[in-house]
């Protein structure tokens, strides 16, 4: 009896860390995701839209899962630099000039990607700091 | 306690009806600068009459590089923008708010929209006709015009009464304000609304019957 009581309660405290531990993460998306939506709505709204829907042929819709997921290591050189090159989303093209934001710092970049990938249909987790520093040295 | 309701009823029909009536006569200010004329009435005598400011003439070329004038917009209201194609401030917002008004009243031929380019350099007829496709605006209810600097430019301050400028330390070049601005079928100022605020796009939406309904009159 003494045993399972002691099991029982070895198991509950391993449980909570695990649960806590979890929860910590969250709470560092969350912040990203938060201060990410705050940049977005300065930065990326007027032409992306409130929705991530996009404006015509002109700006293209954030909803294209499969799109941000494939390109996902490029995302942040996408926001850095800007971007030229014609995309297609959703079946449309796309050829429309990108401009730049060379003035937001790596941490911004993150929060943005964190918001964006996490809303609009999006659901892909956590993107750190450090995978940014990586993906923006690897820019093109 | 004995409550007396005869006094409220009454009262209350007076003011429902004074409150109907004032919707009755809801007006749009007509804004700008005006001035005080001498007239002759009909029966020789001397009168004054305000003369308000009105949209001069003017001749643009058109996203489909056709020249269009005032003649465009006879018997029509019309919003007009000043915006260039490369902007990426507030142009999109605006344009995105001034396209879900072309929606609503697409089938209404007595609203039209004038967006004029600030971009002489670059906003070519061919590049206007660009943007207007793929915005999603076909058709001539909606023109993009082009001008020489200085006819778009003295059009925008003095009678629209939107600030527009060439700015080298702006990262797009230009800077201008995002009025959208409502005109009358006489050619005159009815309103102007700041087309990245959700909430003054609405109230353009909303005035646009109120407009159309004063010349039903």
């Amino acid at each position: 009896m003494r045993k399972l009581l002691i099991s029982t309660i070895v198991f509950c405290t391993l449980l909570t860390m695990i649960y806590s531990c979890q929860s910590a993460d969250q709470v560092k998306q969350d912040i990203y995701y938060t201060n990410g939506r705050d940049y977005y709505i300065k930065y990326c709204q007027n032409c992306h839209g409130a929705k991530g829907e996009g404006l015509g042929a002109l700006a293209p819709p954030l909803t294209d899962t499969v799109f941000l997921k494939e390109n996902k290591q490029k995302l942040a050189c996408y926001i850095k630099n800007g971007m030229s090159e014609a995309i297609t989303i959703h079946g449309q093209k796309y050829e429309g000039k990108m401009p730049d934001f060379q003035t937001l710092a790596s941490i911004d970049i993150a929060q943005i990607i964190v918001y964006i990938t996490n809303s609009f249909g999006n659901k892909q987790g956590m993107y750190t700091l450090e995978q940014t520093s990586t993906d923006l040295k690897n820019c093109k | 306690m004995k409550l007396n309701f005869s006094f409220p009823l009454p009262f209350l029909f007076a003011l429902a009806i004074f409150i109907s009536s004032c919707q009755d006569s809801q007006k749009l200010p007509i804004l700008g600068p005006r001035e005080a004329v001498s007239v002759k009435n009909e029966d020789g005598s001397m009168g004054v009459d305000t003369l308000y400011q009105t949209i001069p003439a003017f001749r643009f070329l058109n996203q489909d590089s056709v020249y269009i004038t005032n003649d465009q917009f006879k018997d029509k209201i019309y919003i007009a923008d000043f915006f260039f194609t490369s902007c990426t401030t507030i142009c999109p917002t605006m344009h995105r708010n001034m396209k879900s008004i072309f929606e609503k009243y697409k089938d209404n031929p007595e609203v039209m929209y004038l967006s004029h380019t600030i971009d002489f350099k670059y906003d070519k007829p061919s590049v206007l006709k660009k943007y207007a496709q793929k915005l999603g605006v076909d058709g001539n209810k909606w023109q993009f015009v082009y001008g020489s600097k200085d006819s778009v430019y003295k059009l925008a301050e003095r009678n629209y009464l939107v600030a527009v400028m060439e700015d080298t330390t702006a990262r797009d070049g230009y800077i201008h304000q995002g009025w959208l601005v409502l005109i009358d079928k006489q050619k005159r100022i009815r309103g102007a609304y700041d087309g990245t605020d959700p909430k003054q796009v609405e109230q353009l939406t909303k005035d646009i019957p109120v407009l159309l309904a004063e010349d039903k009159k």
